[in-house]
């Protein structure tokens, strides 16, 4: 017996659906399990205090501000060197075999696994530079590790603005570099703003990088300067869930909660950005 | 398609023009002597795109202050040779150009750099090209990344430009809103105006009209006519009746050869080469 198309078409809609659904279950279900569980540990105090009794009770306020620190640190290293390797790609590099391994050097990039720049970053910041376990190291490592990422935006942005804009400029005797400045530029920034901010938020989730690099066991202070360590949520997490007996589960989720929280403000703020600056695009 | 303040002024222009082929003659009575001196000289011009000839072995000249029509079928390098001329070509990677294009006498490719030539030599592009921001900052960009930062200054420059490409009017009102709101042949006008600002000494136009309505048509070869007394202009079209209209000169390009230059009306009512009367009728292209 034949199906008839109408059916076909059923059945091929409802698998397509199907599909689409199955994305979304383990989203809602990891923030329904985060939120129930999560949401009673955290108060003013929890967010806060510093840990107390080896980090059963307290808050998390160190490895909050820690995160946050790797985060700045990150962008003031990646973005600049991101965007400015990407203008050059873009606009300058002529198609040869050197840009070609530069490109193919920034897949790889973005294929190698984060535990490997983990221990790349100790290798070459904490050990051979000298840097120590230090907001420096891991920033740098982190900074390394989403490189790819932000170059790819940057990239990707730039070549959407359109070639015939390049030339109305040029046509007009500005040169290229004003060109890039003024027109470019400004009309490539969303896209630019939306890829740093994803590959930032990647990077405040990562635990692996951070391991040798900066992460304290145990801190229960701020650090002073960049050559400290500190805490981070991440590895804060990992060791509350594995290293430490006798946790509440309820401290467990809580900080879970806070960490995935972060990275949902962070990717709110690249979606609003976009959508923004989207709204007041004019070609 | 009536354009009747344009067409007496071609008249003027071209009775002027007809002598304007053989240069430093005619030039007795009240005319500008510098309109028959050469604003361009091309010499032995070849374009090559990788292993396509474009252009083969071109040369002719401009003289000051005409407007030199240049027509002919897909192919046969007219925007090849138009993007030569302010060196636009130098963006494409695998060309390669011989020969020579003097600009005062000057030669652009060897003793000019190209933001220089670019200043002096701009253009205008088939599909109007406004920068995504506002009528005020599209004409001001080229003066401002020019250096000019005085604000009353640029507000001189952006009312003047904007008279000279008959846009003032339509436009005064509104000029901080953005550019790309206006219609298809104010935005045209407002390209010339951006290039007016900019002082170029020779204009370009690349097929200018080919997106325009008969009635914006009409008013951007009025803004041609009024900048002759200015500005040396080379127009590029597909509309053969436009080159007649606005044309001092017309240039017949066909498969990279320059078949033949000459004023409109000779090259209108009696064309030398069969290739340009079979063209010019309509046999084909």
């Amino acid at each position: 017996m034949r199906i008839s198309s109408k059916t076909a078409q059923k059945i091929a809609f409802s698998f397509l659906g199907l599909a689409a659904v199955i994305v979304i279950v383990p989203v809602i279900v990891i923030f329904a399990i985060l939120i129930q569980k999560g949401l009673p540990a955290i108060n003013w105090q929890f967010l806060t205090a510093m840990p107390r009794m080896g980090m059963r009770a307290g808050g998390i306020f160190p490895a909050i501000m820690g995160t946050i620190y790797l985060v700045l640190g990150t962008i003031v290293v990646a973005l600049p060197i991101g965007v400015l390797a990407a203008i050059y790609l873009v606009e300058y590099a002529r198609r040869n075999w050197w840009t070609r391994m530069i490109e193919v050097a920034i897949v790889n990039l973005a294929g190698v696994p984060s535990v490997v720049y983990g221990l790349f970053g100790m290798g070459l910041f904490v050990i051979f530079l000298k840097f120590g376990a230090s907001i420096l190291s891991g920033s740098l490592t982190l900074s390394i590790m989403i490189l790819p990422v932000i170059i790819t935006a940057s990239k990707e942005a730039l070549s959407s603005v359109p070639r015939s804009f390049r030339e109305a400029s040029l046509a007009l005797g500005v040169s290229k570099w004003q060109t890039i400045r003024y027109v470019v530029l400004p009309n490539a920034l969303p896209g630019i703003l939306t890829g740093t901010i994803l590959g930032i938020s990647r990077a405040a989730g990562e635990t692996a990088p951070i391991l040798f690099t900066v992460a304290a066991f145990y801190l229960p202070r701020l650090p002073k300067s960049i050559f400290d360590q500190c805490m981070a949520l991440p590895y804060h997490l990992y060791v509350l869930s594995t290293q430490v007996p006798n946790v509440s589960q309820k401290v467990q989720y809580g900080t879970a909660l806070v960490l995935v929280g972060l990275v949902f403000i962070l990717n709110f703020f690249a979606v609003v950005i976009r959508s923004y600056m989207r709204s007041k695009k004019q070609w | 398609m009536n354009t009747p303040t344009p067409i007496s002024a071609q008249q003027d222009g071209g009775s002027a023009s007809l002598l304007g082929g053989l240069p430093h003659q005619g030039g007795g009575r009240n005319e500008d002597l510098t309109r028959f001196t050469d604003k361009i000289v091309v010499e032995n011009l070849s374009i090559h795109y990788g292993s396509v000839e474009a252009l083969k072995n071109v040369s002719f000249s401009v003289k000051n202050h005409e407007i030199l029509g240049v027509i002919g079928p897909a192919n046969s390098g007219k925007t090849s040779f138009l993007r030569a001329m302010n060196r636009l070509n130098d963006l494409e990677i695998a060309t390669h150009t011989e020969g020579s294009i003097y600009l005062n006498g000057k030669d652009i490719n060897r003793e000019m750099d190209a933001e220089e030539v670019r200043k002096k030599v701009t253009m205008v592009f088939a599909l109007p090209l406004p920068l995504p921001m506002s009528i005020f900052d599209n004409i001001a960009y080229g003066p401002r990344r020019h250096g000019t930062k005085d604000k009353k200054k640029l507000a001189e420059i952006v009312e003047k430009s904007l008279k000279a490409a008959f846009l003032w009017d339509e436009v005064k009102d509104r000029l901080s809103s953005s550019a790309m709101k206006l219609s298809g042949g104010q935005q045209q006008r407002l390209c010339i105006a951006r290039t007016l600002a900019v002082e170029p000494e020779v204009i370009l136009y690349d097929e200018p009209c080919s997106g325009l309505d008969p009635i914006s048509t009409a008013r951007v070869e009025e803004a041609m006519f009024e900048l002759k007394s200015r500005y040396t202009q080379i127009l590029v079209t597909n509309n053969v009746k436009q080159a007649a209209r606005v044309g001092d000169r017309v240039a017949f390009f066909l498969m990279g050869e320059l078949v033949e230059i000459d004023t409109a009306d000779k090259l209108f009512t009696a064309p030398k080469d069969k290739r340009t009367d079979d063209y010019i009728t309509g046999r084909f292209g």
